[in-house]
């Protein structure tokens, strides 16, 4: 096990992504052969295209948003007994394969159970290129979830994470939108493993702000909506 | 100033009277929000036959207008509305999220290991943590199945006859 990363599924919500999924699912599957996309009631080519290029593809039959497709995604992956660890990883390209290979490698130490990665911890400072606003409305989502979960994170919402089956099975996403990415730091907040918090880690990520993810990406209009859903769960 | 203060507990005392009604489930609160509905049309006949009464009523409580003592009613009688259709449409969306995913789990199939042992059981969908309020319609056998104990489908395909599940009442 371990070397083939058998024991590992990347759980990737997909959703309206045609034109990109076929390069992510084909580049991930270079390392990591269990994919499954769990498309989210697209409406365009984007289950399809994740099926020719190798990946499982779970179909919601209707929208129901990422954090329900990130569940769906848990579920599918529990499913395997061979799983060890889940990564979420972004339909849209802006992860970098790479950087899962690194998290994995702190995951598999086995001194913690849950890797998030960290456009804040990056050395090479890109985190600068996300632009001032976006920084401000990403620091502040961050000093919230710290502040409402007692973690310690420098970056709360990043798709790109790594978490070990047993955290996994514990996992409860109900939050169907945008406000999932907090609700999962706070799930595992106060999460307890035989009676133990769940040790958690960071790693810095890279992410490829392209064009396309860009346009894609959350607006200030969305973190408002996040913190409309955070405050009426 | 001392109307202001009327004012404010008035309020408070509705609101917290409201908002337990609201947030609280069985069928005790369903009882008294049906009470309190029948209560409400008396009140209206009452007030239809004798419209001074709302000002009596206002006066006795410090405020001026039986028109305002309507409105703050209105108004608090507004937000439960808003509250309690939320946290409705929210349970909806929390059932309807746990059938699709269902579906879409049952149709994806399970994980093909390479050495093909027997497919585990597919996770029961946990419960959400609001228990759901069974409408009393329900025969007493009727439970919420878990997907090993779902009543076996006929041969013929044939849908089994289900009980009609009413919607949760909307008072």
């Amino acid at each position: 096990m371990g070397m083939n990363n058998a024991d590992v599924w990347l759980v990737v919500p997909l959703y309206n992504e045609a034109s990109v999924i076929g390069g992510v699912v084909r580049e991930s599957r270079s390392v990591f052969p269990k994919v499954v996309c769990v498309d989210d009631g697209s409406s365009d080519d984007s289950a399809a295209t994740a099926e020719r290029s190798g990946a499982v593809v779970v179909r919601h039959p209707v929208n129901l948003g990422q954090g329900a497709a990130l569940q769906t995604g848990f579920d599918y992956a529990l499913s395997d007994p061979e799983m060890r660890y889940v990564v979420t990883f972004d339909a849209d390209g802006q992860h970098r394969v790479s950087d899962v290979e690194v998290m994995l490698a702190r995951i598999r130490r086995g001194d913690v159970q849950v890797v998030f990665g960290s456009r804040f911890l990056d050395r090479s400072g890109q985190a600068s290129t996300a632009g001032i606003l976006k920084k401000v409305v990403l620091r502040s989502a961050v000093a919230y979830t710290n502040l409402t979960t007692g973690t310690r994170l420098t970056d709360a919402h990043n798709g790109l994470r790594v978490l070990e089956r047993s955290v996994v099975l514990r996992l409860q996403v109900t939050q169907n939108r945008m406000a999932h990415a907090s609700e999962i730091v706070s799930q595992i907040g106060s999460m307890r493993l035989d009676g133990r918090a769940v040790a958690i880690a960071e790693e810095p990520v890279h992410i490829l702000y392209t064009d396309y993810s860009r346009a894609k990406g959350q607006s200030l209009w969305n973190a408002v909506n996040i913190l409309a859903e955070l405050i009426w769960r | 100033m001392r109307q202001l203060v009327v004012q404010l507990l008035l309020i408070a005392g509705t609101l917290i009277i409201a908002w337990r009604l609201l947030m609280s489930y069985g069928q005790k609160a369903q009882a008294v929000r049906r009470m309190g509905l029948l209560m409400f049309a008396a009140f209206a006949i009452w007030s239809i036959l004798d419209p001074r009464i709302w000002t009596r009523l206002a006066q006795l409580v410090g405020i001026g207008r039986g028109a305002d003592l309507i409105l703050y009613g209105l108004v608090v009688a507004f937000f439960g509305f808003v509250v309690t259709t939320f946290r409705r449409f929210r349970e909806l969306e929390n059932r309807y999220t746990q059938l699709a995913r269902r579906l879409a789990l049952d149709e994806a199939g399970t994980p093909a290991g390479p050495q093909d042992v027997d497919p585990p059981a597919p996770r029961p969908l946990p419960t959400t943590s609001v228990p759901p309020q069974l409408p009393p319609s329900l025969p007493p056998s009727f439970s919420p199945a878990s997907p090993a104990e779902r009543p076996p489908a006929t041969d013929q395909g044939a849908l089994p006859v289900t009980p009609i599940v009413k919607a949760a009442d909307a008072d």
